[in-house]
């Protein structure tokens, strides 16, 4: 029972990750701009729903600002700035892109303050369910996998189903051809680039009530979304979804059986502070052994 | 006079002297505003040797600095609680201390660098960030050692012949070991191994055709940048009388990206000038305003957008129209967009 549960707890972080994950990944195979400033659209948009939902006493309404106000300043941010990098090298996108977070986290500050608010909930989304005999599970976490599960077969309709995805597939394969043809690249950069904004407003909306809602939220997840595309192979939506799934569940997994593992093996003292720190530090351990085996990730976008 | 010396000369006049100015001025914080300026200038310096020399775009150069500064706070710590360390009761001393700090900062180096360049280009960036928040993480989990909270120390390291709690002292030693620092990397990068390392810069396959092992280059630039990044931590250590994780957090890594930028990409004295730009401008909008980063993050922003060259190249590049025909600024040719 406390495997399923934490299998299920896995699979909400791994939809968390894999909502950040895809548009970071569409991003950088398209566009090849490493984005650091991804997370700061999530902290955007959990604060929107949160101060939203705070002033209008509606939930939905709340939804409505995350995505809005991250395609917004989505919109803001690529015409302003991500545009100028395309032509760039990795060092200067990683330098701008971080003076953009640097610049969001103080914007947020200045506009609600530094106490993290609390987004107010309806009363269904905080009961739990009986999602098999004797394992009550909360709606808010089981809302949060549909929300993943819906953008993973919704990416996978757009991308291979529809005329845009098409031009998506194109552009990644050879951007230069793609603008031969007539199509407007510069737009169509700008649109995914929002679109992959709006997930991070989703993301962020669907995340305010569990997480706290905080300056910094956008960095600390950001990072393990970066190994979640690295590990995917950077580029490819498939593969940022085997990466989050991985990741998610190596993280919710190792919460739980790392402690007790390591207490059989070594004395309490010296089990209780390594754990701490291997838990931590999972993720990365996992995406240090499959770039050994795989440089280029798991399934990367071109073979 | 060339300008570069031009430059070098004023730098190093700029520190020889600031403890006379700062006495002068009766400003003894002019001193410890220096003495990190000399400190963060050798790890963005030893950054610079990756980035502007090696093409390793390393986004965990923070772990050595992190490391260096903890081994030194270890020792104390079991020297000062008469705790031994695997039977060893620690030492104060610098000479027996410091070598052991960059030791371990050259074992990081080597396994580090070695499982690392087995990648390039964003899985380069994102396997060095991973190993160094690996790092981050587990000197946040030692609990024996403070956690998160990190160590407070009692006192600084010994050196003979010097007094390292007198600031001036510490302030030469420090300013001292990074002209050290600074001439061995020019002298590195000028020597044959320097030109194999821009070789592989420009062309790897150019330069393995001339039957060169480009991982033996690399793997050695790897690990003499982490042992640059490693005495800058260890001399942070003795100047704060603390380390905590933060020291290697990928935020810090991301600042020695920065300064390296800030002062322009393989010249190594520019990223000395990045960290004295960048730490200077923390220092003084943080006077003015808690909301610094407003106002930094556009700035850092604008030198990325448009000041291709940072400080130095700006000051190298008033030569030109002078004299039309000499060399552009080594800058503007070592800088390539990766395939």
């Amino acid at each position: 029972m406390l495997l399923l549960e934490q299998l299920l707890n896995g699979l909400q972080y791994s939809a968390l990750l894999f909502l950040l994950a895809s548009g970071l990944t569409l991003i950088f195979g398209i566009m090849g701009v490493i984005n650091l400033a991804h997370g700061a659209f999530y902290m955007v948009g959990a604060f929107c729903a949160a101060h939203t939902a705070i002033a209008s006493g509606s939930f939905w309404l709340g939804g409505l600002a995350a995505l809005a106000g991250a395609a917004l300043y989505g919109l803001v941010i690529e015409t302003g700035i991500i545009r100028r990098l395309y032509n760039r090298d990795h060092l200067d996108q990683v330098l701008a892109t971080l003076a953009v977070v640097f610049f969001s986290n103080e914007l947020i500050t200045l506009l609600f303050g530094r106490s993290p608010p609390a987004m107010p909930t309806p009363d269904w989304y905080n009961t739990f369910v009986e999602v098999l005999p004797g394992l009550m599970y909360p709606v808010s976490r089981l809302l949060f996998i549909g929300a993943g599960l819906l953008v993973a077969l919704g990416m996978w309709l757009l991308i291979n189903h529809t005329r845009l995805g098409m031009l998506i597939r194109a552009g990644a394969d050879d951007h230069e051809m793609v603008g031969a043809l007539g199509v407007n690249i510069s737009r169509l950069y700008t649109l995914v680039f929002v679109f992959g904004c709006v997930l991070c407003g989703l993301a962020g909306f669907m995340a305010a009530p569990l997480l706290s809602v905080e300056i910094g939220m956008g960095e600390k997840v950001l990072i393990t979304t970066f190994v979640v595309i690295v590990v995917g192979g950077v580029g490819s939506v498939r593969g940022a979804l085997v990466g989050a799934l991985m990741i998610g569940m190596v993280d919710s997994l190792g919460r739980a059986y790392i402690p007790q593992l390591l207490d059989q093996l070594l004395p309490a003292e010296v089990s209780g502070a390594l754990s701490a720190g291997l838990i931590s530090a999972s993720a990365y351990i996992v995406m240090a052994l499959v770039l050994l085996v795989r440089p280029r990730g798991l399934l990367p976008a071109r073979a | 006079m060339s300008r570069r010396l031009i430059i070098d000369l004023a730098c190093l006049a700029t520190f020889a002297l600031m403890p006379l100015v700062a006495a002068l001025c009766n400003e003894p914080f002019l001193v410890s505003l220096f003495t990190r300026l000399a400190i963060y200038g050798m790890a963005a310096a030893s950054l610079d040797l990756l980035i502007g020399y090696g093409a390793m775009v390393s986004f965990g150069h923070a772990a050595f600095f992190g490391l260096g500064g903890y081994v030194v706070g270890i020792i104390a710590f079991h020297s000062s609680q008469a705790m031994p360390l695997w039977g060893w009761e620690g030492s104060n001393s610098a000479l027996v201390v410091w070598p052991l700090a960059l030791l371990c900062c050259a074992l990081l180096g080597l396994v580090m660098g070695y499982l690392s360049l087995r990648t390039s280009g964003v899985q380069f960036i994102m396997i060095t960030l991973a190993f160094s928040q690996m790092l981050y993480f587990i000197l946040g989990s030692l609990s024996l050692y403070g956690g998160d909270d990190g160590i407070l120390m009692n006192e600084r390291n010994t050196l003979p012949g010097l007094d390292l709690n007198d600031a001036n002292q510490f302030y030469y030693l420090c300013v001292g070991l990074l002209v050290v620092w600074l001439l061995f990397c020019r002298r590195l990068v000028g020597s044959r191994f320097g030109f194999v390392l821009r070789g592989l810069k420009q062309s790897e396959r150019r330069t393995v055709s001339l039957g060169l092992k480009p991982l033996r280059y690399r793997l050695t630039t790897f690990v003499i940048a982490g042992l640059g990044a490693g005495l800058a931590g260890l001399l942070w250590a003795n100047y704060a009388l603390f380390v905590s994780p933060d020291m290697g957090a990928w935020q810090k890594s991301g600042e020695l990206m920065a300064m390296v930028i800030l002062g322009g990409v393989g010249t190594l004295l520019g990223p000395v000038l990045g960290a004295a730009v960048y730490l200077g401008l923390e220092q003084l909008l943080s006077l003015w305003t808690e909301h610094w980063l407003l106002i930094f993050g556009p700035l850092l922003l604008l030198v990325v957008l448009f000041g291709r060259q940072g400080i130095y190249g700006l000051l190298m590049a008033r030569q030109r129209p002078r004299k039309p025909s000499a060399q552009p600024a080594p800058v503007a040719t070592t800088r390539e967009v990766h395939p």
